[in-house]
């Protein structure tokens, strides 16, 4: 039984910076963005997270700074692509080489240096519940923070007016446009909070997974995030649900190696990105559901003369 | 996009080579010295080690030599395109520092009879490309004594890399380190396809922790897992370099690779034309690996062992892998006092009798 907590709750903490990064690329996506600079935004949300805690001992100022940090590189992605027309796949592609740069900058003073534990959450007599408690009511604040954004996206997008024009913004900008929503400022406000949730998966990682800093820690996180988007078909709960099935993967893998189950671990590596092929296969079978899903004006630049 | 990444990393090495290269070429010019790595240097692990080494080149030699490096460089075709930019951007020495560089400094090498290169634990050797390589498993065999003997549980964790020969020799030596001191030890392995990535790295160290394993040791290059076995109260051994900083309290020692010494030498020697295509392979006696100060939760009696075991190897006195010793599976190895030649240790695919698991593939 405690094997199978143990495994449970690592699933949650591999699961946790991915399900961050992907909720925030998919406000982005649906607003007609395509941001393929996860990754260089993950970074730089780590190492902001990683010094300010440091400096200040504070985690939720450290929090902050990763999600006010990796906001600034979504800004920075919004002032090239949405204002400089540049092109968005491309800029992208910089920004991750430019975060992975700057952070392993910033960060040169802060490897070999500790912070202490990540606190927990610690509810009297709920938390102290065999098995169910540590689980449901012993994690730290960031996993109830992730799984609280995936349903306060869910429900915005899907239920308030905002989230609507925000989807119109995505589907069909021209329209948008032409009913007088500002299609440019939609999307600058999409791509940064996309930018802030990459920043708190980055500060997941350096905060509470490691828990330290290293040049490359998120060691291509940010393009499993950019898969699980698609894998969801643009939902949000399944993105929550693709997190912990990667999540789940990882370290089940892990664990049947320590119990000496002679499977050879490159399939097991294999398996997350295997299940994610099969999931695309079965939801792409149905070609209307597919071109439904995808948020018709992404990646296309808007300019307000055309 | 690790990919792209290294890419543009190698467009501009080869940019910035291609800019000093266009210098005029002066008799008394530095000469130009290259090293490629695997990770970041700042992994704190391999390549931090290899780039120590580097500066101290820098330091040994001033003026008379430039060094530049490229980190980050995946195997296979990157690595070539970085080597080839390297060697003809005017590089005399290239040091390519990964197992996987092998056959790209091979062909490179070919290309460009005029430049020396030395590859890092590898085995395809030319005119002018050199290996060089450490007996890490000697300080691994020292360090399993080490962990058996602070290890109350009888298990002890390893976080694996690739199951190439290197590897599997830092696992059987450890194992038989161990033995020497607790016959029942186990040995728990997780290989994880990765030489870096922290979070992966971590998520493996809880696993073995999990499962009842209160010491580990890595075959991996961050200091994630020392990290994490300081959170949780077991202990660990460092890898590369010494990661006391990450575990104060948790690192019993580390297996430290010392390239300094060899760079210095191999620099010296094509200066003074002297160099020419060898394979060294140095251990704890060349002073190439290295334990790290034993950790304050180390007792006496158990530094005590441990030197001893160390003084030993160094003397030749006790070669880790020494029969009567046999394969996993049960069939004969090595028989009563016959230690095994360095060809059989360079091409190691099995486990040793007691090592538990599958090896992968």
């Amino acid at each position: 039984m405690d094997l199978v907590l143990s495994i449970l709750l690592g699933v949650v903490v591999a699961a946790t910076p991915l399900a961050f990064a992907a909720i925030g690329e998919l406000v982005t996506e649906r607003s007609g963005v395509l941001n393929l600079g996860v990754e260089g935004m993950m970074i730089i949300g780590a190492i902001a997270a990683f010094a300010a805690t440091y400096g200040t001992g504070s985690y939720i100022i450290g929090s902050l700074a990763g999600a006010l940090a990796g906001a600034a590189m979504g800004a920075l992605f919004g002032v090239l692509t949405l204002s400089l027309m540049s092109n968005q796949v491309a800029t992208g592609l910089a920004l991750t080489l430019f975060g992975l740069g700057l952070s392993a900058l910033i960060g040169q003073s802060y490897s070999g240096v500790s912070l202490p534990r990540f606190p927990q959450v610690h509810i009297p007599i709920l938390t102290d519940i065999p098995f169910v408690g540590p689980l449901l009511f012993g994690q730290d604040g960031l996993v109830y923070l992730s799984i609280a954004l995936v349903a306060g996206v869910s429900w915005f997008l899907a239920s308030t007016r905002a989230g609507l024009i925000l989807r119109a913004a995505g589907e069909n900008h021209d329209a948008a446009h032409a009913i007088g929503y500002p299609v440019i400022g939609i999307r600058y406000l999409a791509v940064m909070f996309g930018g802030a949730c990459a920043g708190l998966g980055g500060a997941y990682l350096s905060l509470v997974q490691t828990p330290l800093w290293v040049e490359n820690m998120s060691a291509g996180r940010g393009w499993i995030a950019l898969a699980l988007v698609v894998f969801a078909s643009w939902k949000p709960t399944r993105v929550l649900g693709g997190a912990y099935l990667f999540g789940g993967v990882a370290i089940l893998q892990l664990h049947s190696q320590a119990l000496g189950l002679r499977v050879d671990p490159q399939i097991l590596s294999m398996l997350p990105y295997l299940a994610t092929i099969v999931v695309l296969v079965v939801i792409s079978r149905d070609r209307m559901t597919m071109t439904l899903n995808a948020p018709a004006c992404l990646g296309r630049a808007f300019h307000a003369s055309s | 996009m690790n990919r792209v990444s290294r890419l543009f990393a190698g467009l501009g090495a080869a940019l910035a080579l291609g800019l000093a290269a266009s210098g005029a070429v002066r008799a008394d010019d530095p000469l130009k010295v290259a090293f490629v790595y695997t990770g970041p240097v700042g992994d704190h692990g391999w390549s931090y080690q290899h780039n120590v080494g580097r500066q101290a080149v820098e330091k040994a030699f001033g003026d008379k030599v430039k060094t530049t490096y490229v980190e980050n460089v995946s195997d296979g075709p990157d690595a070539e395109r970085v080597i080839e930019q390297l060697a003809a951007g005017g590089a005399k020495l290239i040091f390519t520092t990964s197992f996987g560089f092998m056959n790209p400094t091979l062909k490179v090498a070919k290309r460009h009879p005029e430049v020396k290169f030395e590859h890092a634990t590898g085995f395809k050797r030319a005119d002018n490309l050199a290996t060089y390589n450490a007996r890490f498993y000697e300080g691994r065999y020292v360090a399993g004594v080490v962990a058996a003997k602070m290890s109350k549980s009888g298990t002890i964790g390893y976080i694996a890399s690739f199951p190439i020969p290197e590897v599997v020799m830092g696992v059987n030596a450890a194992y038989l380190g161990a033995k020497t001191v607790n016959p029942n030890i186990k040995i728990k392995i997780i290989w994880v396809s990765s030489w870096f990535d922290p979070g992966k790295e971590a998520d493996a160290a809880k696993a073995l922790i999990n499962q009842g394993a209160d010491v580990l040791m890595q075959h991996t290059d961050s200091p994630a897992a020392m990290k994490l076995a300081e959170e949780r109260g077991v202990y660990a051994i460092g890898q590369s370099s010494d990661m006391a900083d990450f575990g104060p309290r948790a690192q019993l020692t580390s297996v430290e690779d010392h390239w300094d010494e060899y760079y210095i030498a191999r620099v010296k020697a094509v200066m003074d034309g002297t160099w020419t295509s060898t394979d060294t392979w140095g251990g704890l006696k060349d002073g190439m690996v290295v334990l790290a100060p034993y950790g304050k939760a180390v007792p006496e009696d158990v530094a005590r062992l441990a030197d001893e075991t160390k003084q030993a190897i160094v003397d030749g006195r006790l070669k880790p892998f020494t029969g009567p010793l046999n394969k996993q599976d049960g069939s004969v190895w090595l028989k009563q006092g016959e230690s095994a030649p360095d060809k059989d240790l360079l091409s190691m695919n099995f486990y040793v009798e007691g090592v538990e698991g599958g090896l992968p593939k």
